[in-house]
């Protein structure tokens, strides 16, 4: 991954709530086209720092760094133009078609007062045509099942055409045909748009096989964050969830799998 | 698309009705009024000088003012993502009310050429109701659609008992004034009201309207709304003060005329759906025609008696209020969200 361009650069992001402390001193930094995942136990932080990184949180001291502009320097529709947010599984009681709903994520591309143009159309199309999703183009919301209005989720970031995108929690509810295809997405999201993708997930099995890059969060603090390659898996686990876990190897890939297990 | 000639056919109608109803409501009456006496040449001076100083000013007034309050519901619905928010139900009425009641017991007159000091002070009102609603509502992170209405009904209540105070500490005269306004009622002659309501209402409608694509955000959350790159603070503020100027000039001019905020933009959400670049202007409409038809009903049921339309729309609004009740708790999608 050397030599590509850093996209996200975060130094010693905190976050507080009231007088409570959920991140503390939290560094990382992500290049085009890389998967990162937030990988730690329920409480760390995860959706906490994805949402500081949206620029949703406020966060209460360090800095960070969107393609080159601190956070700050953005309205919201210019962060919008590269930055797009897959909020955790919701969406059944939005009274809209999918059609009309995957259109509200080129807000930030469409003038006031002006009406979507063929830029706005094209990109709706595609990114439906990525996810899988033109059949359901005239449903209603309410009626799709939770892997459908995943895809259609991420199909409205993608209408966004940005160069980041931040997914939480996107397969947690859903079953591993659905998580599979899920994945299988966000791959080719990476890959083929160079799209940076950063996954709070609680997934191992995907973050270990998949990730450029992994962070791992507990109370708020890092435990790992770096190439998933150089992770010492055992210990970074054990001690981020306080089980013990057995790690294997894949046989293809040789990428760790884990498996907790009493020692 | 089909949606999209669904919603036009719609829009098409409603205009339709709303010029019918413009046509036929100042028809109708106890003084019976003929196209020649319209016109102004017939013999009937009386029945001439009804339609144009009287019936047409006030359906002019009633159209506007069911226009603007539905409009102002809609815009509170999407706000608090929540049907039953309204700027009645949430105590912006009340406030705007306190504000009137206030003016007239101070006895303070403004000559403005198009705003008298009732209008403004209705207005401050509205806008003081609005900030308490919207601090409660913004102190607590999460805050719950039904707390949220109970905090409207107490805001409700206190500037309720604000105006019973005000009524108390006003002579006889004043008191019967302000509680006949309090009632609702467009009883307007000439065309001074209408020229009064207006820009507060065009102005209010204009903003909103312009805001579909935000109100349909709005409905998404805070979170993602954002996300999508809405700026949600400067939108707020936008709806607030569009819906404060026409709650406002409205009350003023009209006194509190409740539930045409929830009926109107929900009855045509059923057949819109909640798409606000059909629903905006389909609401207007309709808003605009049910109003009038309410007066119409109002000041013929009963004739020569007449009831004051806020009796009407709170006779047809206080069923309607509990059928959406009872029937939310079945209905998953967009309610108490």
């Amino acid at each position: 991954m050397a030599g590509r361009e850093t996209v996200i650069e975060a130094q010693r992001l905190s976050f507080r709530a009231g007088r409570r402390s959920i991140l503390e001193g939290v560094s990382f930094h992500a290049a085009a086209g890389e998967t990162v995942c937030i990988i730690g136990p329920n409480g760390a932080g995860k959706s906490t720092l994805l949402k500081c990184l949206a620029g949703i949180n406020e966060t209460s001291a360090g800095a960070l760094t969107i393609c080159g502009r601190p956070l700050a320097s953005y309205s919201r529709r210019s962060l919008a133009r590269i930055l797009s947010y897959v909020p955790q599984a919701y969406g059944h009681e939005l009274p809209f078609f999918v059609h009309d709903f995957v259109m509200m994520g080129r807000y930030a591309h469409i003038g006031p007062l002006s009406l979507p143009g063929k830029a706005d159309r094209d990109a709706v199309e595609h990114a439906m045509a990525t996810t899988g999703t033109i059949a359901l183009a005239d449903r209603h919301m309410a009626t799709l099942s939770g892997g459908e209005l995943q895809r259609v989720f991420i199909a409205a970031a993608l209408a966004q055409q940005t160069c980041v995108m931040l997914l939480d929690e996107p397969t947690t509810f859903l079953d591993p045909k659905h998580r599979f295809e899920i994945h299988g997405l966000l791959m080719k999201i990476s890959r083929d748009h160079g799209v940076t993708t950063v996954i709070a997930t609680h997934d191992l099995a995907f973050a270990l096989q998949s990730a450029d890059r992994i962070i791992a969060l507990k109370e708020g603090k890092l435990v790992y964050c770096g190439e998933a390659a150089d992770m010492t898996v055992e210990a970074t686990l054990s001690s981020m969830y306080e089980i013990p876990f057995l790690v294997l190897r894949h046989p293809a890939t040789g990428r760790p799998i884990v498996i907790a297990e009493d020692a | 698309m089909r949606r999209t000639t669904r919603g036009r056919l719609l829009l098409a109608g409603l205009l339709a009705l709303g010029l019918a109803v413009f046509v036929t409501a100042p028809m109708v009456g106890m003084k019976a009024v003929t196209v020649q006496d319209v016109l102004g040449n017939a013999l009937d001076v009386t029945a001439h000088k009804i339609f144009w100083e009287i019936r047409v000013p006030r359906v002019l007034v009633s159209f506007l003012a069911g226009a603007g309050l539905g409009l102002s519901g809609m815009a509170f619905q999407a706000m608090f993502r929540n049907v039953l928010a309204t700027p009645y139900t949430l105590g912006v009425a009340s406030g705007a009310s306190f504000g009137a009641a206030l003016c007239v017991r101070a006895g303070i007159t403004l000559d403005l050429p198009l705003f008298s000091a009732v209008t403004l002070c209705a207005f401050a009102g509205a806008m003081l109701a609005v900030g308490v609603v919207y601090g409660i509502s913004r102190s607590r992170a999460g805050m719950s659609p039904p707390t949220l209405l109970l905090a409207g009904v107490a805001v409700s209540f206190l500037f309720s008992s604000l105006i019973l105070f005000v009524q108390y500490t006003s002579g006889l005269t004043q008191s019967f004034r302000i509680v006949r306004w309090l009632m609702g009622s467009i009883d307007v002659l000439g065309y001074r009201p209408a020229v009064e309501i207006a820009p507060f209402v065009i102005t209010g409608s204009l903003i909103v309207l312009a805001l579909y694509r935000e109100l349909d955000l709005m409905l998404l959350g805070d979170e993602l709304s954002m996300s999508r790159g809405l700026n949600v603070d400067r939108t707020r503020k936008l709806l607030v003060l569009a819906v404060s100027l026409m709650v406002g000039g409205i009350v003023a001019v009209c006194g509190p005329i409740g539930f045409v905020g929830m009926m109107a933009p929900h009855m045509v959400r059923l057949a819109t759906g909640a798409d606000h670049k059909y629903l905006g202007p389909a609401t207007f409409l309709f808003g605009g025609a049910f109003l009038t038809i309410c007066d119409t009903m109002g000041r013929t049921l009963a004739a020569p008696a007449e009831i004051p339309v806020g009796v009407v729309t709170a006779l047809l609004g206080g069923p309607f209020f509990l059928w959406l009740l009872l029937r939310r708790s079945g209905s998953g999608w967009w309610g108490l969200g």
